[in-house]
């Protein structure tokens, strides 16, 4: 871990510096052309100035980007709606009530699957289907749905990354409950646990390390579902809320605050779950 | 209308009773592929039987029997959808993607400091909601199907280059000495060993990405469009509250991304034969 740490810096540097100096190359078109409406010559330095301070660049520069959350975070009030903490909290509470919505799914299904042989055999297959339909494709459909049947607000956002968030976790779940081997089962047996003990004493346990796995993706996809269950219900709020207004509107430095508003949110929640699962598993002896 | 429900719940009761029967039995290859068709045959009925007994509106959650001849009519607009967003953007996202994130991958292998650095970054970049580019990448380049295979490339490439960069270091280090000691070179080594040893990896990555590019093509259409496209249909067709035509966009949506999978895994079946996975 510790070897890495130089390699990260550097291909991190260099992705700065490739921004700053993309920035340069996609904004020029426009500073020029604002250049030769004034009747001015740009030097290269102040080339350089000018697309790295545009409004609505093409790219902005990783500077003004932090500038603008900056600004939008720390300097408005957190219950204003050009907050961004106020539109990070309208997504992350869909994604929460998504995830454990997801996660409780999730695991109910798989000790169906893993104790009902006909569940095993009829649901397993269509769980795994389930997938290769694009939900974030009727996204809308489900938001507009539910928005005429009188349901509006967090459940929608909720339901879309609660469809994302439960397949991980019911396949890493299935797989978890079944890793006891015969003989940790048969010694069960010799100890003639009965099946609630079977499940709560080996099983369950055993599934730890794969469900936190699990768990980590789930979270990651419920993010994703919770953005992009915003954006048909019109731009009103949230980050996926801020990215469509900002889209509209050509505000690029706007977009691209929520875009690393969401990747922070992503990297917090998943690194708690990291933390969870250290010290969990520590504390079961597992790590 | 209790006729319906009723219909509903015997078929419901009868499909689940014939598939415990059919799981008792032992596992054969035609049960394996039966049963989970009756259950959802099953599904289906209920859907019609729970749709018609309520007399749930249309514009809520219209029956398979109207999406199906919703399908049937208007076949010459799914397809001409069909081809902007998957054929154009999503397959060529696909390929463009996949094809740079083996090629780097291949670059970060030969070099261990790349491999240090970049694939921490990776490995973070791909837990990312990365559909959020999709915007900008819309703006980037125009509302047309590139901007929509750029949006699949960047999606792509992240979940590809991580798994084949674990792939490629799959192989032992013993396999790698036995190969030294045939003089083999690095470009032998890689092709003759280290390549097939990563294959599995590499299908892995493939089949990842297969359902993240179709994702990714129809939500890039959310953000601007022509007027034709899977995700252009579904978000002006609900506006409109035509969910029989929204649903047969789905079943279009859920034929071909289960296709694109399983067409990859028949593939990864044939080329990762010896995989201790494919064995049966």
């Amino acid at each position: 871990m510790r070897g890495s740490v130089v390699p990260v810096l550097t291909v991190v540097c260099g992705i700065f510096v490739i921004w700053y100096a993309a920035a340069v190359w996609l904004n020029a078109a426009w500073a020029y052309d604002k250049a030769a409406r004034s009747g001015t010559e740009l030097s290269t330095q102040m080339l350089i100035a000018d697309t790295w301070s545009q409004d609505k660049p093409k790219l902005p520069a990783p500077h003004q980007v932090v500038v603008e959350i900056w600004e939008t975070t720390a300097q408005k009030k957190i219950t204003s709606k050009r907050s961004l903490v106020y539109h990070s909290w309208i997504t992350l509470s869909a994604t929460l009530l998504g995830f454990a919505l997801g996660t409780g799914l999730g695991i109910a299904l798989a000790v169906g699957i893993v104790y009902n042989r006909t569940m095993d055999r009829s649901v397993m297959p269509w769980v795994i289907a389930s997938q290769t339909i694009p939900i974030l494709a009727i996204a809308p459909m489900i938001i507009v749905v539910l928005n005429a049947a009188g349901i509006s607000g967090l459940l929608p956002k909720a339901t879309i990354s609660m469809y994302l968030s439960f397949f991980p976790v019911v396949v890493g779940m299935v797989k978890g409950l079944r890793s006891p081997d015969q003989m940790q089962l048969d010694q069960m047996r010799t100890w003639s646990a009965s099946g609630a003990q079977t499940f709560w004493r080996l099983r369950l346990p055993a599934s730890m390390p794969y469900l936190f796995t699990s768990l980590k993706i789930g979270m990651a996809a419920s993010l994703v579902g919770a953005i992009v269950g915003e954006l048909p219900t019109g731009a009103v709020a949230g980050l996926g809320a801020r990215l469509l207004a900002g889209s509209y509107y050509g505000q690029t430095i706007q977009i691209w605050s929520a875009l690393l508003m969401a990747a922070a949110l992503a990297a917090a929640l998943v690194g708690l779950i990291g933390l969870i699962q250290r010290i969990t598993l520590n504390r079961m002896g597992m790590a | 209308m209790t006729g319906w429900l009723i219909f509903a719940l015997l078929v419901w009761a009868g499909g689940w009773w014939l598939n415990a029967r059919l799981a008792a039995r032992p596992a054969t290859g035609f049960t394996s592929l039966i049963i989970p068709v009756i259950f959802g045959l099953t599904l289906i009925a209920v859907w019609e039987g729970v749709v018609r007994g309520f007399e749930i509106s249309p514009v809520l959650l219209p029956a398979p029997s109207a999406i199906a001849a919703r399908f049937a009519a208007s076949t010459s607009i799914l397809w001409e959808d069909f081809v902007q967003t998957v054929i154009r953007g999503a397959l060529t996202g696909y390929v463009l993607g996949c094809g740079s994130a083996f090629l780097i991958a291949i670059l970060v292998d030969r070099y261990d400091f790349l491999r240090r650095g970049l694939l921490p970054v990776g490995n973070f970049v791909a837990a990312l909601p990365v559909i959020g580019l999709a915007p900008i990448l819309v703006m980037w380049f125009g509302f047309d199907w590139q901007s929509k295979a750029a949006v699949v490339v960047v999606m792509v490439f992240f979940p590809m280059l991580v798994n084949t960069v674990q792939g490629l270091s799959a192989s032992s280090s013993m396999q790698r000495d036995l190969m030294r000691t045939w003089a083999a070179g690095y470009w032998t080594t890689l092709l003759r060993l280290r390549l097939p040893a990563a294959m599995p990896f590499i299908f892995n990555g493939l089949k990842i990405a297969s359902t993240l590019a179709l994702i990714g093509a129809i939500v890039a259409e959310f953000f601007g469009s022509p007027i034709r496209g899977m995700g252009f249909r579904i978000s002006t067709s609900v506006g409109q509250l035509a969910l029989d035509l929204v649903w047969a966009e789905i079943v279009v949506a859920a034929i071909t991304g289960s296709a694109f999978y399983g067409v990859i895994a028949l593939i990864e079946r044939s080329v990762t034969f010896w995989h201790p996975s494919q064995r049966h």
